[in-house]
């Protein structure tokens, strides 16, 4: 049995179905194929519906969050999160029905209103967002007239998020479940008087490691205030304040573009994307701001902030980019927006990026990134550790980004890794995160255990 | 004696719904550990997507290796019209990436919901291909009511049900089945029977698998397991040693051996603590007629030694114990036996035997408090009771790891899945030698935490005393 990897092209180990779905820059004329289901049996790194909605909506702090379902959908996103709350801890509770065989034979609707009951008279909580799994939407539960009834009766939003697993195997399905249940939350009842400020909203910010809290500094700096981020550290109360902002920045593009474009349409609220992920794109983004409230106060506010943050950055850049040119570095992270980041803060660094992929990127997120690679640079969508393997071996990579599931496929192959996944516990936003940013890819390119390993590579 | 029926509390039992904080996990996650404890095998979940990728990460996450979990990737149409298309389809891509030489095939919720036929599909499967040389193993593992402790028993069962038949020849090697351990307790376990020099099949063997030494190359299916030419000879075998005292009967792998082929079980706890241990060392010396290897007679005087020394700072400990039943029982007769008496025990699963066990346990140890036992629990469920009891030290996984951020109730890490400390895979508990140095890594945790903080508390105590005498010389009180 010939299992191990080679460092010729051992296309045998790859699924020709998947032909598509890899692409080279400069090479292929035909456009990548991606947003489409995962391949049976292919090993995508790829979760669910489900742990889409959960990881957005999560971080509202003093939501209670009820997965409807058997226990394994809540046991493994319990306290899934390193995101930071100022408040309320009771979103890293996890909460479950723990549906039985009886319940999956006769119905889960009552144990559910049951848990409601049980839930609001524990806690009194401000609002209940109830999760669907798979077998709740398989045996067809009305989730949708429990949480009705429960709000009716307990006067606080009961809202569902229609999340059931098998819906696809594309996270981004679920980004727009939890897209849904915070539009329901938030729009205002009948007779709900929202009062307009000049504060802004900052959406797909999850506050990891309190990242929020490094952009709300920038911004107050400049003289602006964050209405509330959604979801990190938010509470339901600034949730529902959030249609008086009179803006709405967008950070994680893949799961609020949805609701940015919602709130444009029915609360007349602009939106404009922002990246603080590097140096350059947290000035960028903090200028955008600036222009966007067009006051000349601000606008010198904030290019003071720049300049006095930004040489910082640059002096460690400057030290680091001397160890770290030329080296030849991987991404492969969940969504477009991240990887984009991370292209850029590592091209500034003089690496040269060698292969990219998301699990959940689309067409023209794909011609983008490609037009910020050089030639010869693979691309793969919905990858596998077959595939990511294959590639850091004949790229000769020297380091990777990404989430927990290739940090040890990485190690094993003796590749550096730059750990991007949303459980991290240290922020890497803005300019400081810039700093601690270059100071990890060092840490790891650099890193003397290689030494060893390619040693031991030589002596097997 | 300890009067124990106002202090046992089953989850089922009690009003309370909702699950607050897991202390378990699905069944087929087990199932996953299990497969990879077989030589050549390569683990396929039939369900959505996110099933194998939790799977995948919960190991990752505790084994810190690259583990590889197939799905067959069902969506909202094959939920409607069946899922047998991406089941073969699946098995067709796995088994030209991976060639492995067994696939597990395990269902989920969503799966037996559907009502799939695994053994129907499969021999469709066979069918169609006509020769192949992958085994394919369906076990049924709905989620729904059982936890991956279930899981892990149920798939080495039906691991060994498809290879075993009656007509294997009679031989010498004895069977050794464990319950889901670290692989720094399989390794243990058997440096034990290479010292007495037994011959025997353990079962499942991960322990290379899922803690691989660096060698320059990622394999996609590691090196290691037990071969399925041993496993099929297990009916064989003169004996089966079970580490399963609180596996139900109904899943249990030796059971199983013992009622088809008439090989004796012998079902003992897993050898952490000194009595555990005595007990396994007994069976191998009835087994072999030697007498105990010298060498782990050292290691047995070494821990009573380092037992003596440890003893009264271990009195002053109340731990809370939680995790799988057949750790939870191990790890309580080693607290027992050193003079800890446990406050809280604790398990996730509902169906196991370990609350009879415990309490014939408990009997026996003539301690002169009794914990409050929860089966089916969950962390809000532990959590009370640890307070309640005034519980100040734990034992267990990740999961409670609450109990150390909110209460200051530190964890003596040991279980699965830890995800919060590396080296989970190399927590050592097995053997006289495994049972000292968990009790060195118990015992200091109730000293770091005495020196971190007994002079603030004795001052605040003592100094508050010294407050409420009166001038005349009487107390307050």
């Amino acid at each position: 049995m010939d299992n191990t990897c080679s460092l010729t092209a051992d296309t045998d180990n790859l699924i020709t179905e998947r032909r598509n779905s890899i692409v080279t820059t400069g090479k292929n004329k035909s456009s990548i194929c991606c947003t489409s289901d995962s391949l049976a049996g292919a090993v995508s790194q790829r979760a669910c519906v489900f742990c889409g909605a959960r990881v957005v909506l999560n971080p509202v702090t003093d939501a209670i969050h009820l997965v409807h379902g058997p226990i394994g959908c809540a046991s493994y996103t319990y306290d899934i999160r390193g995101s930071l709350s100022s408040g309320s801890e009771n979103y890293r509770k996890s909460f479950s029905t723990d549906m039985k065989e009886k319940d999956v034979i006769f119905g889960g609707e009552k144990k559910l209103a049951a848990c409601i009951d049980e839930l609001v008279e524990k806690y009194n909580p401000p609002a209940i967002f109830v999760y669907s799994t798979c077998v709740v939407g398989m045996i067809g539960d009305d989730i949708i007239a429990v949480c009705k009834n429960a709000s009716q009766t307990y006067g606080i939003d009961v809202i569902p998020v229609e999340s059931s697993g098998f819906v696809s195997g594309n996270k981004v399905v679920g980004y727009r479940a939890a897209g849904e249940a915070l539009y329901k939350l938030i729009t205002p009842k009948e007779g709900d008087v929202i009062e307009k400020t000049r504060k802004l909203n900052f959406l797909g910010e999850y506050n990891l490691g309190g990242e929020k809290w490094v952009v709300e500094r920038y911004l107050r700096e400049m003289g602006i205030e964050i209405n509330v981020a959604m979801t990190g550290d938010s509470t339901v109360e600034a949730l529902k304040k959030s249609p008086g902002s009179c803006l709405n920045l967008v950070q994680c593009t893949g799961s609020m573009h949805w609701l940015a474009n919602k709130m444009q349409e029915d609360f007349g609220i602009p939106y404009i994307d922002v990246n603080f992920f590097g140096a350059d794109n947290t000035a960028e983004s903090l200028r955008k701001i600036a222009e966007f409230y067009d006051d000349p106060e601000i606008t010198a506010h904030c290019e003071a902030l720049i300049e006095r943050e930004i040489g910082a950055v640059r002096e460690v850049n400057a030290k680091y980019r001397k160890k770290l040119e030329g080296k030849r570095a991987a991404i492969y992270v969940g969504g477009a927006f991240k990887a984009f980041a991370i292209i850029r803060q590592l091209q500034d660094l003089g690496m040269e990026i060698v292969l990219t992929g998301t699990q959940t990127g689309k067409q023209e997120e794909y011609e983008r990134m490609g037009r910020l690679l050089s030639e010869g640079t693979v691309i793969i969508d919905d990858a596998n550790p077959a595939e990511i393997e294959k590639f850091l071996v004949e790229k000769k990579v020297d380091v990777m980004a990404g989430g927990v599931k290739e940090r040890f496929l990485a190690y094993k192959l003796g590749v550096g890794f730059i750990d991007h996944n949303h459980d991290r516990k240290d922020g890497l936003i803005g300019f400081e995160g810039a700093i601690k940013f270059i100071r990890e890819v060092y840490a790891t390119t650099c890193s003397p255990v290689w030494k060893y390993m390619r040693e031991e590579k030589g002596g097997m | 004696m300890p009067n124990s029926d106002h202090t046992r509390t089953n989850h089922t039992d009690t009003a309370k719904l909702v699950n607050e904080n897991q202390c378990h996990m699905c069944m087929p996650l087990g199932g996953v550990v299990a497969f990879k404890g077989v030589e050549g095998s390569m683990a396929l979940v039939h369900g959505s997507q996110g099933c194998s990728t939790y799977m995948r990460l919960t190991n990752v996450e505790h084994y810190h290796e690259p583990i590889d979990v197939a799905s067959s990737s069902l969506n909202e149409k094959q939920t409607i019209y069946g899922g047998e298309q991406n089941l073969m389809k699946a098995l067709d891509n796995v088994r030209r990436v991976y060639k492995p030489k067994v696939i597990g095939v395990l269902t989920t919720c969503l799966t037996e919901t559907m009502g799939e036929d695994l053994n129907r599909i499969i021999s469709t499967y066979k069918a169609e291909k006509g020769e192949i040389d992958t085994d394919i193993i369906p076990v049924s593992t709905p989620s729904y009511d059982k936890s991956h402790t279930e899981g892990f028993w149920t798939a080495t069962r039906d691991i060994i049900v498809h290879y075993t038949r009656k007509d294997i020849a009679y031989h010498k090697r004895i069977n050794v089945i464990i319950p889901h351990i670290s692989t720094a307790d399989i390794k243990a376990i058997r440096m034990i029977l290479d010292t007495w020099g037994v011959e025997y099949t353990l079962l499942p063997d991960y322990s290379m698998t899922l803690d691989r030494p660096f060698a320059g190359k990622y394999m996609k299916i590691p090196d290691g397991g037990t071969p399925t030419s041993a496993i099929s000879e297990m009916s064989g075998a003169p004996v089966t040693i079970q580490f399963g005292l609180t596996c139900e009967k109904n899943i249990s792998p030796g059971h199983y051996l013992e009622e088809n082929f008439g090989v004796p079980l012998i079902n003992l706890p897993l050898p952490i603590g000194i009595g555990n241990t005595d007990m396994l060392m007994d069976t191998l010396k009835r087994i072999t007629g030697k007498p105990m290897p010298k060498s782990l007679g050292y290691e047995r005087g070494w821990l009573i030694d380092a037992m003596a020394d440890s003893h009264k700072y271990n009195a002053s400990a109340r731990p809370v114990i939680y995790g799988e039943p057949e750790l939870v029982y191990a790890y309580t007769s080693l607290c027992l036996e050193n003079g800890s008496i446990p406050s809280v025990i604790a398990t996730g699963s509902a169906h196991s035997r370990l609350i009879p066990a415990l309490e014939k346990l408990l009997e026996e140890s003539d301690c002169d408090e009794y914990p409050v036992i929860l089966e089916g629990a969950d962390f809000s469920m532990i959590e009370a009771a640890a307070l309640e009891a005034g519980s100040n030290i734990a034992i267990g996984h990740s999961g409670g790891r609450l109990l150390e951020e909110k209460h200051d109730i530190r964890i003596v890490r040991a279980g699965f899945p830890i995800h919060d400390r590396v080296g989970g895979q190399r927590i050592l508990s097995a053997g006289y030698g495994g049972t000292l140095s968990f009790l060195d890594r118990f015992t200091n945790t109730i000293l770091e935490k005495k020196h971190s903080s007994y002079r603030e508390l004795r001052k605040q105590e003592l100094l508050s005393k010294i407050a409420t005498v009166t001038e005349t010389g009487f107390t307050a009180e």
